[in-house]
């Protein structure tokens, strides 16, 4: 296990050694466009130069690339062009924020689904697996700017129970915990639909296989099999989904963001993204692709640790 | 490790759909009887199908020009006899808008997935049968694209190249295809090495003829379920990218697109949003039974 863990670590440097590289180059093809970004449209072409040099931008690409990555292994990922201030400071803020509604949600997800989902896989095309089933695939499929449309409808325009913003300051009229209810209930519905049908089908699954029978035929009561004998194994499978959507949590959340103004992670890389401010791209997209490798190294872990007959 | 993953959920006969139990029944057969024994594939199909007819005739049944502007019906934009469902802020017909917007996301959605499948069963093929070191690179080039989370993926490229259909496209047949070719290579690793494998290889078949007469068609059963499921979230990604504002450029009418220019009047229009809200959830909800359908229909087999 260590040895796995000791290959796979070296596996994701490569991996984001190779992913800064492509969105490095990609930004370098079209050089010359962050002195005109900062300066504006109405600076002359001798101070475009002039902060070009300044900026160290005249030098070939790849002396700069890697000059950025011994910067950036030490912690410095430069300045950020819109948002005016060191990417570092930026990051930590944002990702701080999107981690708290994350972790929220998932405290919120897991529970509901893994519930839901054995209860309705343990009585396959039973009334209640009938229904959930119906019920999470249309939560799957109805998008989180459509349900968080839907709900912002309900709650904020139609009953007024509930703010219509989350920018998390307590000047907004609103006490910060309920800011936290919309954007919680928009991301529950959109991923519990996709877990609860996991689950489930893992739990299908298990329930058809013959030591379940066969506990069942020699008396055994249903719900000591099940208990005993299916949860554990039923559970193996989605222990990886449900670790991976913390990947989700961590850069998906960027809808749920825009919708309600919260101060995330998502927003800030779609904000720079329009704005074209690579640092903070690039700085963005080396966090979020470690935390999915990170995620997946755990679940692979976890599996092993959960299911002995897996071996790597 | 991964594969397991990718694997939860999807069928597990090989040839057709598995259903009839017939080799010599046709596909479109399979599918029309799953279609009459399926309650949820019917429902999907038809939401699908009335979509599509929508689309296909918009000239025709669009009540008015979806890009006119008429800034006098704005007075009264709810629902009326001569608007069914209103008109937007800019006294855009919202129905006739619907319909255009349903030719674009129906074009734009099945050419990407389409895409994706094409370049995801070459790869997976190449990858399976050849195994070794092409194997190994095509593999790893995959992981790499999947390592991104897909929105940040679509977020860097929408950014430096710009929005339009076919960026679009690109960045969806790019993301998703490393996902289909592992489910082909899976397969194909699965029966590569059956007999009549080596038989067709024996007659001196070609490579090519082996992986795409001999093994291809083992894959069919999850592809094509896996065709709905991403006609799917392909639709729903397009409404992101709208809603973010890096979607397909105004003003021709994009679902997501309409959300989001009529979000911020949500207070005093509630319809102008919801609306389209609804007609890309009613859209998605269309392929996604349809896929699960399918789908359970095929693990009956």
């Amino acid at each position: 296990m260590l040895r796995y863990s000791a290959k796979q670590l070296l596996n994701m440097a490569l991996t984001l050694f190779a992913v800064s590289f492509l969105v490095f180059a990609l930004n370098e093809l079209s050089p010359g466009d962050v002195a005109r970004k900062i300066l504006g449209p109405y600076a002359s072409e001798s101070q475009v130069d002039h902060l070009t040099v300044q900026m160290g931008l005249d030098r070939p690409a790849i002396v700069r690339y890697f000059e950025y990555m011994g910067k950036a292994l030490t912690g410095d990922f430069g300045d950020s062009i819109v948002f005016r201030m060191p990417v570092a400071d930026l990051m930590f803020d944002r990702l701080g924020n999107t981690l708290l509604l994350a972790a929220i949600s998932f405290a919120v997800i897991v529970p509901l689904s893994v519930v839901l989902g054995v209860l309705a896989g343990m009585r396959e095309r039973g009334w209640f697996d009938r229904t959930i089933s119906v019920f999470s695939s249309m939560c799957a499929s109805i998008p989180e700017f459509a349900m968080g449309v839907f709900l912002l409808g309900i709650f904020v325009v139609w009953l007024g129970w509930l703010p219509g913003t989350s920018p998390l300051r307590s000047d907004s009229g609103w006490a910060i915990w309920m800011q936290f209810v919309l954007p919680v209930l928009v991301v529950t519905f959109y991923d519990a639909g996709y877990l609860i049908a996991m689950v489930r089908s893992s739990m299908v699954e298990v329930m058809r296989q013959p030591y379940i029978r066969t506990a069942l035929l020699k008396g055994m009561s249903f719900n000591r099999v099940v208990s005993r004998h299916a949860l554990r194994n039923a559970l193996i499978t989605p222990f990886t989904v449900i670790l991976l959507q913390l990947n989700y949590l961590v850069s998906g959340l960027v809808v749920v963001e825009t919708l309600f103004a919260y101060p995330g992670f998502g927003r800030m890389m779609l904000e720079a993204a329009l704005a074209k401010d690579i640092a903070v791209i690039e700085a963005g997209t080396l966090i979020a692709v470690s935390v999915t490798m990170l995620t997946q190294l755990f679940g692979d872990l976890g599996y092993m640790a959960l299911d002995p007959r897996i071996r790597v | 490790m991964t594969e397991i993953i990718h694997d939860i959920g999807r069928p597990r006969a090989a040839p057709g759909l598995g259903l009839a139990g017939d080799a010599h029944v046709g596909l479109l057969r399979q599918v029309l009887n799953i279609l009459t024994r399926s309650p949820l594939a019917t429902v999907g199909a038809s939401i699908l199908l009335a979509w599509s007819l929508l689309a296909l005739l918009a000239p025709w049944v669009s009540p008015y020009p979806p890009n006119r502007i008429d800034v006098a019906l704005v007075a009264d934009p709810y629902p009326s006899a001569a608007h069914w469902l209103g008109v937007d802020h800019l006294g855009r017909d919202i129905l006739s808008r619907l319909i255009w917007g349903a030719r674009t996301v129906l074009t734009v959605a099945p050419i990407a997935v389409l895409g994706a499948v094409v370049l995801g069963v070459f790869l997976g093929l190449v990858s399976g049968y050849r195994g070794g070191f092409i194997d190994a690179v095509i593999m790893r080039i995959g992981d790499t694209l999947l390592a991104f989370p897909k929105i940040i993926l679509y977020l860097i490229i929408i950014a430096k190249f710009g929005a339009s259909a076919f960026n679009i496209i690109a960045v969806i047949t790019l993301s998703s295809a490393p996902i289909i070719a592992r489910i082909v290579r899976g397969v194909t690793l699965d029966v590569k090495n059956r007999d009549y494998v080596a038989a067709a290889r024996m007659r001196g078949e070609s490579a090519l003829f082996i992986m795409f007469v001999e093994i291809l068609p083992n894959a069919r059963g999850p592809l094509i379920v896996d065709f709905f499921l991403r006609l799917g979230y392909t639709t729903i990604a397009i409404g992101v990218l709208g809603f973010l504002g890096v979607g397909l450029p105004p003003p021709d009418p994009d679902w997501g697109g309409m959300v989001k220019e009529a979000y911020g009047m949500i207070f005093v229009w509630p319809h102008m949003t919801i609306i389209p809200a609804l007609a890309i959830s009613s859209l998605v909800i269309g392929a996604n039974f349809l896929a699960t359908g399918l789908r359970e229909a095929s693990l009956d087999g």
